[in-house]
């Protein structure tokens, strides 16, 4: 079943989004330092599964496994002119992984930033930047995405490259874009929850956020904060499940399914509408989010 | 406000060209270029780095406070080579191996340099034959970044080579990223951890005894 995310917005008081794919990726054995987008190719299957995952767990919108599926970022592995085809595959795998759904699912094709600074800062000019994201978001819709997924940003103007980019490949396609809120309560470059919220209302996105970062509590003032400075916004929360220790030189994030579902009830609380989880997620916390929200949701 | 302290607050404030031509007028005036360096723009980009700690400015002013100070530093190189003003110590810094992240690191090299260091910036995916080689080179700090938390256990990769080598007691480790903290340095056996940019200037400070 497909259905608009405006739509879903519409209808329902609170959505429930995916949680972690990296995580789950060298769960199931993807080599640590290659680029996961290449199994949308070479292990189709294995990404289908994890889509399945959060699915079958509650989730009604899931992320494309495409976050460093920016040229920029792809030729770091030399990978830039698959391009095009990496990301086409990603969307094409989220949506047949949807059509077995028992609910309704919304496909966002994820876009991570490009790793690199912009000018003046750094040497990426934005235009070039805006280049490299309609090429990704041309291929993400070209596999049948229904959104687009602007996620873990530190820079307004990489975002703003982002929507610009998007909107030159894909003009109609509705836009959400979150950032990264893990240096003392703003983000790297220095963005305030507060400013980011106004300035992403006013670039017309359908839903904005936070996601990543240093686990649910910072994150979780940081929608606090946005929600107060646009509380007509569609706030979308997606927090790590804690912050990883290296157990036998595997990460393993604090916190159980049981903290993301008390933190997916305050994060309603404070605001947000769409809410799930980043990395060190599993299905099992997404599980538990979806119950929470579900138990408690007020009949809109 | 002297040229100095016009220098020092020039840096703070990433006013490039005020910097360069304040050092090049107290180069003029006879001033040391030690003194300049020290006292200007060194002395300028420590403030920076207290003012990141504080929260007060973030990262991109510390990176235009950087650019300055290295815009003055291109005028005042050939006096400082000439009156034999040494680097603090020479810090070899890269991202280990499989993690492609790079704007970390870099600013964490950018403030180092701004401290008074040597740098060789080894780059991005660096295997630890090559953070050994560094050190075989003469660096007596070793720096390493991961962004991912699979790629952490290679930091621990390059202790363990260096200490292979035979190196490991003429070099000290710092280590640095998203997922890392202080006890997953004790744990590989690193010397120190720090959690940004500026506090890296100090650690390493802190490691070499000045």
């Amino acid at each position: 079943m497909t259905v608009s995310l405006a739509q879903l917005l519409e209808s329902q008081a609170t959505l429930v989004a995916d949680g972690g794919m990296g995580t789950m990726l060298f769960a199931a054995g993807l080599a640590r330092g290659s680029a996961p987008e290449v199994w949308n190719v070479e292990r189709p299957e294995a990404v289908r599964r994890i889509h399945a995952d959060y699915i079958a767990a509650g989730a009604q919108i899931i992320l494309t496994n495409s976050f460093g599926g920016s040229r920029a970022r792809l030729s770091m592995h030399g990978l830039a002119d698959r391009a095009a085809e990496l990301n086409r595959a990603a969307a094409q795998i989220a949506r047949s992984a949807a059509q077995d759904a028992r609910h309704s699912v919304v496909i966002a094709g994820s876009i991570g930033p490009t790793g690199q600074m912009l000018a003046p800062y750094g040497d990426l000019e934005p235009d070039d930047a805006a280049e490299m994201f309609a090429e990704q978001a041309a291929a993400l819709v070209e596999g049948g995405v229904d959104v687009l997924w602007i996620e873990t940003m530190a820079d307004m103007s990489e975002v703003r490259a982002a929507v610009e980019g998007c909107r030159r490949a894909a003009p109609g396609v509705p836009l959400v874009a979150t950032l990264t809120y893990d240096t003392r309560g703003r983000t790297m470059m220095g963005e305030t929850p507060e400013h980011a919220a106004e300035t992403l209302e006013g670039m017309g996105l359908l839903a904005h956020g936070a996601n990543c970062g240093n686990g649910p509590d910072e994150l979780l003032t940081a929608i606090d904060h946005m929600h107060h400075a646009q509380p007509q916004a569609h706030l979308v929360a997606k927090a790590n499940a804690g912050l990883p220790h290296m157990v036998d030189d595997r990460a393993v994030y604090d916190a159980g399914p049981e903290v993301m579902a008390a933190y997916a009830r305050q994060a309603r609380a404070n605001g947000a509408r769409i809410i799930g989880a980043c990395c060190g997620s599993t299905p099992e916390h997404v599980r538990a989010i979806a119950e929470a929200l579900r138990q408690e949701d007020p009949v809109t | 406000m002297s040229l100095i302290e016009e220098i020092r607050e020039g840096v703070i404030e990433g006013q490039a060209n005020v910097v360069l031509e304040k050092v090049r007028q107290a180069l003029e005036a006879g001033e040391s270029a030690e003194v300049i360096l020290n006292q200007g723009l060194i002395s300028g980009m420590q403030r920076v780095g207290e003012l990141f700690e504080e929260g007060t400015v973030f990262v991109p002013e510390m990176l235009i406070a950087a650019r300055a100070m290295d815009k003055a530093l291109t005028v005042l190189r050939p006096h400082l080579v000439e009156a034999g003003v040494q680097p603090i110590a020479k810090v070899a810094i890269g991202t280990v191996k499989g993690d492609l992240h790079d704007i970390g690191k870099k600013l964490v090299a950018m403030m180092l340099e701004g401290s008074g260091f040597e740098i060789m910036d080894l780059g991005i995916n660096v295997p630890p034959e090559k953070f050994v080689d560094a050190v075989r080179q003469g660096a007596q700090v070793v720096a390493l970044s991961a962004l991912l938390t699979t790629t952490m256990p290679n930091m621990k990769d390059v202790v363990d080579a260096i200490d292979q080598a035979g190196l490991r007691r003429q070099t000290r480790v710092i280590i640095g990223g998203a997922p890392v903290n202080q006890n997953y340095a004790d744990q590989i056996g690193a010397d120190g951890f720090a959690p940004d940019a500026s506090s890296a200037v100090r650690k390493v400070r802190e490691l070499v005894g000045v």
